[in-house]
């Protein structure tokens, strides 16, 4: 079974900070990691690979430094990595995003592709099913829990106040949320391993027979960012010494207007 | 020019450590600590990560990775847990070496390859309640007896022994030969007469197994002998030689543990108006230690690397070990100053790390005998 | 019908979402610096009758798929449909609640008729000069607020968060025309099949995760207290969580504590009851979005980094707090039935 694995290298967006003089982000320092649920993806694709055998590609579209990202992935166990880089994938949205590394995947050969729920630094949560449209395959997302049995896939789907289980025929696309399972830890050896392998690193002269150039990077982008801008900052809150019906009512109040409730 | 950037390799070596530390280990060690007991749990999660064989090779099942990649791992888990620390440090570079660098094929086959692919943990059992720095004062025999030997002897401080599968044991093959009568033996959890005793109790590493262990007519085949008869107090010698570099490391994370939980603190802890990190006193006190422990970590380092050359490492190693060991003592006394009253506490790890520090100038060579192979290799007499 | 608002109205065992109406009021207030109309789309099994509901919230006509096949989600024959509407209307924007089904269905739906989805948002403003549809919404995990366009390409998409926008009141005297749209599904449109499906209760129980937390600290009293809070937190959809001396005194299990000795914390809502906010609380939930902090003692130090500090007696104030949930949560309801 050739199993893979789409992840994306994030700013680990729980380090970001506000500038609180100028109110803009402060990306200088911030690690990246591995988008969490793309982990939780990997632990999905290792864990059917040992049920079922088969082999491990992850795949990462992104720039050179993405190296260590899929170096952690082959740590933690895949066989084989695959790096999308160039400069025409720049700027591009979840639509020429799916786009490019559909003709990635179409590249590499796949039965099953596994990718997180969603990224945390856009929280979008498109680019599974956008790439599983254009493999034109079918797709299951929020998936808790797999299982594979020949060509058909059985996918526990948890959504906001039920669980489905689904069933599908390879090849299919399954988004992983984290509650997937702790995703392993990579092992010492692993990363000896990681290093001695080879990245493969496709760019658009590699991929160019298998997308359409117009519908890549910042041009082929159906959105475009018009602005960006930090959020404003926390005020000083109140303190009430009321009676104990208004203070529910400031609750109340306060729970509406922040859409908690 | 020397390069002391990690590579990209121990950079993802460190980064795993560091996570495993911080999600595994530490939300434990205090726990632990209070309870005197190690978590076999915990133990075994770090085997499958690979953290007992991390400088051993591939053909028998370890890491394949190198020794400053052990002394990254020694210091990231002593960050948070420096009982962590001795627990993988006396299974790797005292017990694991000593088959390691004198065991036969054969041996390593049977006994290492266990140990190193995470199925096993080692001790190594050399200390006794009349034999510490003067390791030529072990009484513990072993009596020829056809192809077997028979061991009779007691030993303390025996770490990891509560939970260990494979005892390297030292004992006397001649009694007549003092220090060259010492042989070394490689003995099973489980063989007849060979008991465990209680975990003393101690200052600090509280969470550490460590034993007394009872020997008393332990038949042992002669296969089970490391290199030949006499070469005993070579090989504990060997072992304790790199073992330092892991107890320099393990001390360089105690002391950069407690300088972290410092930072944290200084920038909440407000006193007369002010966050206490705005002191000048707090800033140049934490800008000296910082300072010091830098310079343990890069003499850590080199000797490590000197380890992985092959070069003559074993003064580089007693140098960083007696270097960094004072400075964890003087680190975290300094770090539970700056937290005041709290910093005493149980409550806080800067108290843990305070008592944690002292056994570093202590256990595989005391800052003494530091002294004595440093001066003996600069030829001062 | 070019130029006009689409809105595709989720239901679920026949009950509207209720993100679907917020979503129409919206739509409605866009519509009229476009000029444009509002178009509500359901899609079902036995839904027709729900039009009518959609139109009363202010749609101005309701398009609805009502096919056997449609009774549960799945993606593609709802993607089929919807592909099938977008060609034959042309909608210049279609708007989605973000939920897990419009999380699932827009991106395949754009990916389909090829063009722009902008996940999540937050805010929706139409462009004076260019009418473009701007949609806000945060990123770097809502450090970070982003305005995007989707310039040459239709309908606009975009996937909004529940609870942001306004639906409008239920008006029992509006009509509008609610048109059954044919769509011929075939067997391989079933390329994924329910098997099994199981409504429950999700229960979190790492606080790190929970999106509204209800914690308390010694004023709650005892081991009892936590009974009470775990009131408010059913109503509000939350955890319980503690701070450190509760944890101590052996009244709420220590995976739940918060703080520098326990966990970090960054909820939607922090309900702090009871706890003074000792630095090291305070250091394991100041990232929290909104903090609530109720304190007898109005000088605890909790109330430093509240968005809004009652001083009073939790004891008395919470069991009012759950029955003013419970009266919110009806009179929705009613609104939307």
């Amino acid at each position: 079974m050739e199993i893979v694995v789409c992840i994306k290298q994030v700013p680990d967006t729980t380090e970001v900070k506000l500038d609180p003089k100028t109110n803009t982000l402060i990306r200088d320092g911030v690690p990246s990691i591995i988008n969490p649920d793309d982990k939780a993806a990997l632990e999905a694709a290792l864990e059917l690979k040992e049920k079922v055998g088969g082999n491990v590609t992850v795949v990462c579209m992104g720039p050179p430094q993405a190296d260590v990202a899929l170096r952690e992935a082959l740590a933690m166990g895949c066989d084989n990595a695959v790096l999308l880089s160039d400069r025409n994938f720049g700027g591009s949205d979840t639509y020429a995003t799916a786009h490019i590394l559909a003709a990635g995947l179409r590249h590499i050969g796949y039965d099953i592709v596994f990718a997180g729920r969603q990224a945390i630094d856009g929280d979008t949560a498109q680019v599974g099913p956008q790439l599983a449209e254009q493999l034109k395959i079918p797709q299951v997302s929020y998936a808790t829990g797999i299982q594979v049995e020949g060509n058909t896939v059985t996918v526990k789907r948890q959504i906001e106040d039920r669980y489905y289980l689904m069933q599908t025929q390879t090849p299919c696309l399954i988004t992983v949320l984290s509650e997937f399972g702790k995703p392993r830890y990579m092992t010492v050896g692993g990363i000896v391993d990681a290093y001695q392998k080879e990245i493969t690193v496709l760019g658009f002269e590699d991929l160019k027979d298998k997308l359409v150039p117009e519908h890549i990077g910042l041009k082929g982008s159906p959105t475009n960012v018009r602005q960006s801008f930090a959020k404003q900052a926390k005020g000083t809150g109140t303190v009430l010494n009321v009676s104990p019906d208004e203070a529910v009512k400031a609750i109340m109040e306060k729970l509406i207007e922040k859409h908690v409730i | 020019m020397i390069d002391f950037a990690l590579t990209k390799e121990q950079l993802l070596q460190q980064e795993l450590f560091r996570k495993f530390a911080e999600t595994e280990i530490k939300p434990l060690s205090r726990d632990m600590d209070e309870a005197e007991e190690y978590s076999m749990e915990l133990v075994q999660k770090m085997q499958k990560a690979g953290f007992f064989g991390i400088p051993y090779s591939r053909d028998y099942g370890g890491a394949g990775a190198d020794v400053l990649t052990y002394t990254l791992c020694m210091e990231e888990v002593s960050k948070v847990d420096a009982s962590t620390g001795i627990t993988i440090s006396v299974h790797t570079s005292l017990c694991c070496a000593c088959i390691n660098e004198f065991g036969s094929e054969e041996q390593k086959q049977k006994y290492l390859r266990p140990l190193v692919s995470g199925e096993k943990i080692g001790c190594y059992s050399l200390t006794e309640p009349n034999a510490g720095t003067d390791a030529s004062g072990v009484q513990t025999e072993a009596t020829k007896d056809g192809d077997y030997y028979i061991l009779n002897g007691s030993k303390v401080f025996t770490t990891n022994s509560g939970f260990a599968d494979t005892f390297v044991v030292f004992a006397l093959t001649d009694k007549t030969l003092g220090p060259k009568g010492m042989s070394a033996f490689i003995v099973e959890r489980g063989t007849e007469g060979l008991s465990v005793g209680r975990n003393i109790p101690r200052c600090g590493i509280r969470a550490a197994s460590n034993c007394e262990v009872a020997i008393q007519n332990v038949r042992v085949h002669k296969s089970q002998m490391l290199g030949r008869e006499g070469q005993g107090y070579k090989i504990a010698m060997t072992a304790l030689g790199g073992g330092r570099i892991g107890i320099g490391a393990q001390a360089v994370g105690i002391a950069q543990g407690a300088i972290n939980e410092t930072m944290k603190y200084v920038k909440e802890r407000k006193q007369f108006g002010k966050r206490i990190s705005q002191f000048q006193n707090t800033q140049f006190k934490l800008a000296e230690m910082q300072t010091k422990v830098d310079a343990a970590r890069l003499m850590v380092w080199r000797a490590a690397r000197a380890k992985d050359l092959h070069q003559n490492y074993a003064p580089l190693a007693a140098m960083c070990k007696l270097y960094a060991s004072e400075v964890a003592n003087d680190v975290t006394r300094e770090c539970v100053q700056l937290f005041g009253g709290y910093g005493y506490s149980r409550e806080y790890p800067v108290e843990r790390a305070f008592r944690d520090a002292k056994i570093t100038e202590i256990y595989e060579g005391t800052s003494e005998a530091m002294k004595m192979i440093i001066s003996g290799a600069m030829k001062v007499k | 019908m070019g130029k006009n608002i689409f809105v595709y109205v989720e239901q679920r065992d026949g009950t509207l979402q209720r993100v679907g109406l917020e979503l129409i009021g919206e739509a409605k207030r866009l519509a009229q610096s476009l000029d444009a109309q509002v178009v509500g789309v359901l899609m079902g099994s036995d839904v027709e009758p729900l039009g009518q509901t959609l139109i009363q919230h202010g749609a101005d006509e309701v398009l609805v798929v009502d096919e056997p096949l449609l009774k549960e989600y799945t993606t593609e024959p709802y993607t089929k449909a919807l592909t099938q509407i977008i060609k034959n209307y042309e909608p210049e924007i279609f708007l989605f609640g973000a939920t897990s089904q419009g999380r699932d269905l827009a991106p395949r739906v754009a990916g389909r008729v090829h063009t722009g989805l902008t996940a999540d948002c937050t805010g929706l403003e139409i462009d004076e000069e260019s009418k473009l549809l701007l949609m806000t919404r945060p990123a770097f995990g809502g450090n970070l607020m982003a305005t995007i366009v989707c310039k040459d390409y239709r309908p606009q998409m975009a996937t909004v968060r529940p609870g942001i926008m306004v639906a409008l009141p239920k008006d029992p005297a509006r009509t509008g025309s609610v048109t059954r749209v044919p769509v011929a599904f075939s067997p391989e449109d079933q390329n994924v099949k329910i098997v099994e499906m199981h409504k429950e209760t999700r229960k979190i129980v790492d606080i790190t995760e929970a999106k509204i937390l209800v914690s308390g600290g010694r004023g709650i009293g005892g081991p009892e207290g936590f009974q009470l809070l775990r009131r408010v937190a059913d109503e509000l959809g939350g955890e319980i969580s503690s701070s450190r001396v509760c944890v101590e005194n052996g009244w709420i299990e220590s995976e739940r504590q918060v703080g520098q000795t326990g966990k970090t914390v960054r909820p939607n809502l922090y309900l702090a009851c009871g706890i003074s906010g000792q630095i090291q609380h305070l250091a394991g939930m100041e990232e929290s979005d909104l903090i609530i902090a109720i304190n007898k003692n109005e000088t605890a130090p909790i109330f430093g980094v509240a968005d809004l500090g009652i001083v009073g007696d939790l004891n008395v104030i919470l069991p009012k707090l759950v029955d003013a949930l419970k009266a919110y949560k009806a009179q929705k309801a009613n609104e939307v039935g």
